[in-house]
């Protein structure tokens, strides 16, 4: 089966020199949940605007529902629905007329249009706001109302460009059950953009990690987490940065991949709680002074710190908004 | 076609719906033409007197002056709807849609356009109120009206593309405040042309403010001149015209940005 969207070699420069898109490839099947994971400004809304034809990439090619985005940006729209980063309703309008409005524009009218607004605010807890202006609405009611207006024509493909992001946690769970809803019972292929590990890891059963413009990592999650083999070790420095205790780390036996990151060591071992002793000797003879020492099964952070050479919280505090 | 005539009244109701949802932006829309006419009216009263005026009484000669000058006032804030959807994300969802671009535009012309006729209607009464005398009957006063909408179309689109291509408020305000009172002083809006410095009348003879307001004057308030008015008519027509092309366009130059 071809793939619902396909992306090759994206590269998308913003002048002067900011290189957004530096060659990214990905491919979705039909039906399923693809998570896009990455820090803020690692270049995931610039791939959803180029995926959705509303920005065009400097080269490289997108395939969406059969179409091509550049040539038949017109059919590629038809089939799609994008529920953006930021709201998409108009604050001033009613949730009602919001989304008749956003019927019209993709040609649907009369009582077909009346009966799915209707259906539409039914299906999203939406009726009893429907007649109040968006601006006077909680986070989570304007955050369905946008993946009601991305789902009103029924669209096969659906875009989320962090669709949790902002929401309180009850708001965040009610979301994934609802996307989960809709590629399990509405067989619709979403691509999703998270910053969010955990939200990736539950949702997707794709995951693609992109980090300054690149995708560094793609697979399952169980996949990308059973590929690192054995646990992280995280070891945060007391003393000053120095380059002396990774290389004591790095001598250590059965410890491999150590990197650093400001005061804190990473490292992988097969076993966390049998290599701890060396590790602590090795330290020590060394004359390292430690704050603390973890141990973590692997997640997709141990993932990310592998594929992006970094650990995602460091970078997610300093990236851009 | 049908599909672009219902977006384009779709876009232009938007509008509509917020403009009756804010009675103070709403008053203010229709107490603004009132003022213009009652205040320029009184400063330029005497211009009446000036030996070489042969407008007949001031208030005859500002009317179709004043429909001109609020219409690109009223006009030239329209791509500010456009900057704020732009903040809100909305531009964007729209245009992820296959909604013809020229439709978003074309409605907020519209929106403009209505806006104009009604608060030149509102001119007009009062105008006859204080003593205008349209020898041009309502046919003249119609066509008056016309003219507006045409050079009010010409500056919403034009608003339309700044707003889209610079994205800023404060270049569109800085843009609109710096155009209305030069365009207005280069036409004979509010005087006499044959009584202005001939550099001025010159250059006025390529605004399309004085266009119009050349075209009312002779509709509304004198035995229409065809000669003069279709000439303009048709000028002002082509313009609006080129303003939607590059509204249009801008659209597709906002994307290419993004």
């Amino acid at each position: 089966m071809t793939a619902a969207i396909e992306a090759n070699e994206l590269i998308k420069k913003y002048p002067p020199d900011v290189t957004a898109l530096d060659g990214v490839s990905l491919a979705v099947e039909p039906g399923s949940i693809f998570g896009l994971l990455g820090p803020n400004g690692a270049g995931k809304s610039t791939t959803v605007r180029i995926l959705t034809a509303l920005s065009q990439p400097d080269s490289g090619s997108v395939r969406v529902a059969g179409h091509d985005a550049a040539s038949e940006a017109a059919a590629v729209r038809r089939a799609i629905g994008v529920v953006g980063q930021k709201h998409g309703a108009d604050p001033e309008a009613t949730g009602r007329e919001n989304l008749v409005l956003q019927g019209e524009f993709y040609g649907i009218t009369g009582a077909d249009l009346r009966e799915r607004v209707r259906t539409s605010l039914q299906t999203f807890g939406l009726e009893s706001a429907a007649d109040r202006q968006v601006k006077t609405y909680s986070g989570g009611m304007a955050r369905r109302l946008d993946v009601a207006m991305g789902l009103l024509h029924r669209p096969r493909v659906l875009f989320m460009d962090e669709p949790t992001t902002g929401l309180d946690p009850e708001a965040r769970l009610e979301m994934w059950s609802g996307i989960e809803a809709l590629a399990r019972e509405e067989e619709i292929t979403i691509l999703l953009t998270t910053h969010y590990m955990e939200e990736a890891d539950s949702l997707a059963s794709q995951i693609a990690i992109i980090d300054h413009g690149r995708v560094v990592a793609e697979g399952t999650p169980e996949g990308l987490k059973s590929d690192l083999r054995g646990d992280t070790i995280h070891i945060e420095l007391a003393g000053r940065e120095d380059d002396r205790a990774a290389g004591a780390l790095a001598d250590v036996d059965g410890v491999s991949d150590v990197t650093r990151d400001g005061r804190t060591l990473h490292a992988r071992v097969a076993d966390g709680g049998a290599a701890i002793p060396g590790v602590l000797a090795a330290l020590s003879a060394a004359g390292s002074e430690l704050a603390s020492v973890t141990v973590a099964r692997p997640s997709l952070d141990e993932v990310y710190l592998r594929y992006a050479g970094h650990a995602y919280a460091a970078e997610d505090e300093g990236g851009q908004r | 076609m049908s599909a672009a005539l219902r977006q384009t009244w779709q876009v232009t109701m938007r509008g509509v719906r917020v403009l009756l949802r804010q009675p103070g932006y709403l008053g203010i829309t229709l107490t603004q033409p009132i003022i213009w006419l009652l205040l320029f009216g009184a400063l330029f009263k005497s211009i009446a007197s000036i030996p070489g005026f042969h407008g007949g009484s001031y208030i005859n000669y500002l009317t179709p002056g004043i429909v001109m000058m609020l219409a690109i006032s009223s006009a030239g804030w329209t791509g500010m709807g456009f900057v704020e959807d732009i903040g809100h994300g909305v531009l964007d969802r729209m245009l992820t849609s296959p909604v013809w671009r020229g439709a978003l535009n074309a409605g907020t012309v519209l929106y403009a356009v209505l806006t104009i006729v009604i608060q030149s209607l509102l001119i007009v009464v009062l105008a006859l109120v204080l003593g205008a005398n349209y020898r041009g009957g309502v046919g003249g006063v119609a066509l008056m009206i016309l003219v507006a909408a045409l050079l009010g179309a010409i500056f919403a689109s034009l608003s339309n593309g700044v707003g889209l291509l610079t994205r800023q408020r404060e270049t569109l305000i800085g843009a609109v405040s710096f155009i209305i009172l030069p365009l207005t002083f280069l036409s004979g809006a509010l005087m006499q042309q044959s009584l202005a410095p001939h550099w001025i009348q010159d250059v006025a003879k390529y605004n399309p403010v004085n266009w119009a307001v050349q075209s009312a004057r002779s509709a509304a308030m004198q035995h229409i001149d065809w000669g003069l008015v279709l000439p303009r008519l048709g000028l002002l027509l082509a313009f609006a015209l080129l303003a939607a092309a590059f509204a249009t366009r801008a659209f597709r130059r906002y994307q290419r940005s993004l």
